[in-house]
């Protein structure tokens, strides 16, 4: 599925990246955790998260994350989008929560990691 | 080729740079991205618990054809139970640390299930040394 259709699913405004919409995405991992997004190996992977800081950002650099999705209108600053566009990352802000999000996508055929 | 970043504790905007650094390096040499995600990951959390736990701390990073070595060495308050450290669940941080997703008591167990060797020493009161080994090409032994 790509990163529009997944943006249309969750109402989701598209805060960086914009050009890259067509990346496909197969699996999502949901967590505000950091430390737990690190420990997932697959590569291409959608963040769904209620974590809006830089380090959500570093941490999904380091994780080799496509697109974030920040659930219930977290804001993302500056700093956030400035590092994310210098990794070509998406970020996406969504009105519903983290729960909501992730049951709309699993409903829709994004796979679970786990 | 060698390099030495130097880390500020507490600086959590700047954490990561020197794991985003070397990120870029090992791509630029053409290092296979399963050997290189490792040692980043590996290396993330470890400048991350500098940034967590200590003052200040330096990280060298050493590459060869073989392996890339990584030590990190802090001035800190150090670790006064290693074994208790590396549990998984067991941590000491602050609620700040909580707050940038992090203190879960995961990341020494994350750095050594991502190196190849891993050598943990530390003096209370003075500070941490971690010292990381990947190797580049399949290793025995």
């Amino acid at each position: 599925m790509t990163i529009k259709e997944i943006t249309e699913i969750i109402d989701g405004k598209v805060i960086c990246c914009e050009e890259k919409l067509s990346t496909q995405v197969e699996y999502a991992f949901s967590s505000d955790l950091m430390s737990d997004v690190l420990t997932v190996e697959k590569e291409n992977l959608l963040l769904i998260t209620g974590l809006a800081n830089l380090q959500t950002i570093r941490t999904s650099e380091m994780s080799d994350i496509t697109c974030i999705i920040f659930g219930r209108d977290k804001k993302i600053g500056a700093e956030m989008v400035s590092l994310a566009r210098e990794n070509h990352m998406i970020l996406v802000e969504s009105p519903h929560s983290v729960f909501h999000i992730s049951g709309e996508l699993y409903k829709a055929g994004i796979k679970s990691i786990y | 080729m060698q390099f030495r970043h130097k880390i500020s504790g507490g600086d959590f905007a700047r954490a990561g740079n020197v794991a985003s650094a070397v990120k870029k390096i090992l791509r630029q040499l053409n290092i296979e991205h399963s050997v290189s995600k490792r040692i980043v990951i590996a290396l993330y959390e470890g400048e991350v618990n500098v940034v967590a736990h200590a003052y200040s701390g330096i990280i060298d990073v050493d590459i060869d054809e073989e392996k890339i070595k990584t030590k990190i060495t802090d001035i800190g308050p150090g670790i006064s139970d290693i074994e208790k450290a590396m549990e998984e669940g067991y941590s000491t941080a602050t609620p700040q640390v909580r707050e940038m997703g992090f203190g879960a008591g995961m990341g020494l167990a994350n750095m050594k299930k991502n190196s190849d060797s891993m050598k943990i020493s530390s003096i209370p009161g003075e500070g941490t040394t971690v010292e990381l080994v990947n190797y580049i090409k399949p290793h025995a032994g």
